[in-house]
C-alpha cells in the first residue's frame, strides 16, 4: 500500500509535518514498514481541504487531530 | 522611465525587460512561426521612433533590439556560455588605462616619476606629466601617489566589474568587449554594469512557455516552479503570496521553496564537513566554477552536495520522473549549472526574476486582483541562504542539531574578490578557517544579476522572510521528506 502525504505549502501550514510524523510512528508501531510505503508530494491540487493524503489513488483530508482515526479506518482496515 | 520602469534599478534592465515581455506575449499567444515574423514589430514597440532615444538613429536602435530578441530566444546556440556580448550594442568605451588628466598641476615633486617602476613618465615644457604607453604596465603606482589625484585609470565598466578578468577588447580592429569562456563564471556582474546593455544572459523563456503550453493545464505533465529565497526582496510592489499566485497563473502547477533544498544541503554539508575537516560550499554555481577554473587544486574540497535548487528538484524528480521543473531566481550562473551532467536530468530550465517579471506582464496579470497563496516549506535557516552568511549560520545550526562535535571555523565570502583571498590562503595552507561559504555576488544571491532591484534593505527583507517560516529548525523542515 502506498500512502502519500501532501507536503506542499498549504498543507504544510495545516500540519502535514505532524501528520507525516504520526503516520511514521503508527507504521512503526504496527510493524508495517514492509507493507506501507510512506511518501511525500508537493501539492495534490486539493489545497482547501488539506492536509491531503492519498492511499494508493484514493484522496483523503486528514488533520493532525484525525490522523489516528484515518490510519485505523483507511490504512489498517484495508490491509 | 515611467511607473513600470521603476520596478528595475536601471533603464538597461527595463529595456531588456520590454524585449522579453514582447517576445513572451507572442510566444504565449502564437507559435514560433509568428515569432520569426515579429522581429520588426517588436523592435518598433520597444523603439517606436521617429527620434532616437538611445543610439545614433532609430535604425541602429532597432538593429540592437533585433539582437536582444535573439538573446530572448536563446542567443547563439554555438556559444556554450550563457553570457554573451551583443557586439553592435557595445559602445567600445575607451580603455586606455592610466592617463594623466588636466588636473596635473605640473608640480615640482614628481612623485609619479619617482614611483614608476618602468620609467614611463616624462614631463613637457610646462612640467606636466605624460605616460609613455609603450612602457606603462598599468600598475597604478603613479595614480596612488599624485597629490592632486590627477592620474585616472580608464577601464571599461564591464572589465572593472569582471573580477575573474574574463573580459578584454576583442582585437585592435574589433574593439567590442570579448568574453573568455575559459575564465568566465557566468555570474553576470558585467551584464549588470554595462551602461549600454551590451552584455546579456541568454533567455530560455521560450522553452518555459512551451513547457507550460504543452502541459495543457498540468494534465499532460506537471510543471513545478522552484523559487529562490531571494524572492523575498523582489516584487515588493505586491505581497509574496500574490507573487506565488501569479506564478501559478502563468501555468505552473505548484511553487516550492529552494530554501527547503537549502535546509537539506546544510544538514548533509555539516556531516561532510565534520568528516573531511575542510570544505568549500557548493551552493553558488559561479563560486564552484571559479574554484574549478582558477584554483583547480582545491576542487577536491568542494562539497559533494548538489546545490539547494538541484537537491529539492531531485526529490521532486525521483517521485515524478515525467514532470517539468523550472528554477526561478536571481542568478545567471544557474543557467550554466543546469547544463552540468549531474544537474541536467533534474532541472529543465531556469528563469531570472527579470524574466519572471516579463512573463507576468506579457500575460497582463493584475496583482491587486490576486489572492495570497501560501509559500512555506523551509526553515529560517534555509531561507537566509539568500544572503551572505546564511549558509555559514545554517551549517552551524545543522552541526548543533545533529550533535556533531566539530570545531567549526567558518568564513563567509561574498564577491569574487573576497572569495579569491580566502581561496588563495587555502591554497597556501594559511587559511585559519575550515569552511568557506563562497558567493560570487556581493551581498550573496540578493546581489544577483537577475534581480530586479539590488538594494541595501534586501538583506532585511530576507531575514524577515526567514523569521516568518513556520518551521524553526532544519531538522523539522526536512523531517517531512524522509
Amino acid at each position: 500500500m502506498k500512502v502519500t502525504v501532501c507536503i506542499g505549502s498549504s498543507c504544510h501550514l495545516k500540519g502535514s509535518r505532524a501528520v507525516v510524523e504520526r503516520l511514521q510512528q503508527l507504521v512503526a508501531e504496527n510493524d508495517l514498514k514492509d507493507r506501507v510505503e510512506l511518501s511525500g508530494k508537493f501539492c495534490m491540487g486539493n489545497c482547501r481541504n488539506g492536509v491531503s493524503v492519498t492511499v494508493d489513488d484514493e484522496l483523503f483530508s486528514v488533520s493532525p487531530e484525525t490522523v489516528d482515526d484515518f490510519f485505523k479506518q483507511n490504512v489498517l482496515a484495508k490491509l | 522611465m515611467g511607473k513600470e520602469g521603476r520596478k528595475f534599478d536601471t533603464k538597461v534592465q527595463y529595456l531588456k525587460y520590454k524585449v522579453l515581455r514582447e517576445v513572451a506575449r507572442i510566444a504565449f499567444d502564437g507559435d514560433e512561426f509568428q515569432l520569426a515574423n515579429s522581429f520588426n514589430d517588436i523592435a518598433k514597440v520597444v523603439a517606436p521612433g521617429p527620434k532616437a532615444t538611445m543610439r545614433c538613429c532609430v535604425y541602429k536602435e532597432r538593429a540592437v533590439i533585433a539582437e536582444r530578441i535573439k538573446m530572448a530566444c536563446g542567443g547563439d546556440k554555438t556559444n556554450p556560455n550563457v553570457i554573451e556580448v551583443i557586439e553592435i550594442a557595445c559602445d567600445e568605451c575607451p580603455a586606455s588605462g592610466y592617463q594623466v588628466s588636466q588636473d596635473c598641476r605640473g608640480c615640482i615633486a614628481h612623485r609619479c616619476e619617482d614611483v614608476c617602476p618602468k620609467d614611463a613618465i616624462t614631463f613637457d615644457e610646462n612640467q606636466k606629466a605624460h605616460i609613455d604607453k609603450t612602457k606603462c604596465v598599468n600598475c597604478g603606482a603613479c595614480a596612488k601617489v599624485c597629490p592632486y589625484s590627477a592620474i585616472t585609470n580608464y577601464v571599461r565598466p564591464c572589465e572593472r566589474a569582471c573580477k575573474v578578468k574574463a573580459i578584454s577588447m576583442k582585437n585592435d580592429e574589433m574593439r567590442a568587449a570579448h568574453i573568455d569562456n575559459d575564465k568566465c563564471i557566468s555570474c553576470g556582474a558585467c551584464e549588470y554594469m554595462c551602461p549600454f546593455g551590451a552584455i546579456a544572459d541568454k533567455s530560455y523563456i521560450l522553452d518555459v512557455i512551451s513547457m507550460l503550453k504543452k502541459s495543457q493545464n498540468n494534465t499532460a505533465y506537471k510543471t513545478y516552479a522552484i523559487v529562490a529565497p531571494s524572492i523575498a526582496s523582489q516584487f515588493t510592489y505586491a505581497k509574496l503570496g500574490q507573487v506565488i499566485a501569479a506564478i501559478k497563473k502563468l501555468g505552473f502547477y505548484s511553487v516550492i521553496e529552494a530554501a527547503l533544498g537549502a535546509d537539506m544541503v546544510s544538514y548533509t554539508e555539516a556531516q561532510e564537513l565534520a568528516e573531511k575537516g575542510f570544505l568549500t560550499s557548493s551552493c553558488c554555481p559561479a563560486f564552484v566554477d571559479y574554484i574549478r577554473k582558477s584554483f583547480p587544486k582545491l576542487a577536491d574540497n568542494i562539497s559533494h552536495n548538489l546545490s539547494p535548487m538541484a537537491t529539492i528538484a531531485k526529490y521532486i524528480r525521483d517521485r515524478e520522473p515525467d514532470c517539468k521543473i523550472v528554477f526561478i531566481g536571481p542568478c545567471t550562473a544557474k543557467k550554466m549549472e543546469i547544463q552540468l551532467d549531474r544537474v541536467k536530468p533534474i532541472v529543465d530550465s531556469v528563469l531570472t526574476f527579470e524574466e519572471l517579471q516579463a512573463l507576468f506582464d506579457s500575460r497582463d496579470i493584475d496583482f491587486s486582483a490576486l489572492p495570497e497563496e501560501a509559500l512555506d516549506n523551509a526553515s529560517y535557516f534555509g531561507r537566509i541562504f539568500a544572503r551572505s552568511g546564511g549558509l555559514r549560520d545554517a551549517v552551524e545550526q545543522a552541526l548543533k542539531e545533529q550533535n556533531i562535535d566539530f570545531d567549526y571555523k567558518p568564513i563567509a565570502c561574498d564577491g569574487i574578490e573576497e572569495c579569491r583571498l580566502a581561496l588563495l590562503k587555502a591554497s597556501k595552507g594559511v587559511l585559519p578557517n575550515n569552511f568557506i561559504e563562497g558567493m560570487a555576488c556581493v551581498g550573496g544571491c540578493i546581489g544577483g544579476a537577475g534581480c530586479l532591484t539590488h538594494e541595501a534593505r534586501d538583506k532585511n527583507e530576507v531575514d524577515k522572510y526567514g523569521r516568518e517560516a513556520m518551521e524553526k529548525t532544519i531538522t523539522d523542515a526536512i523531517s517531512v521528506l524522509k
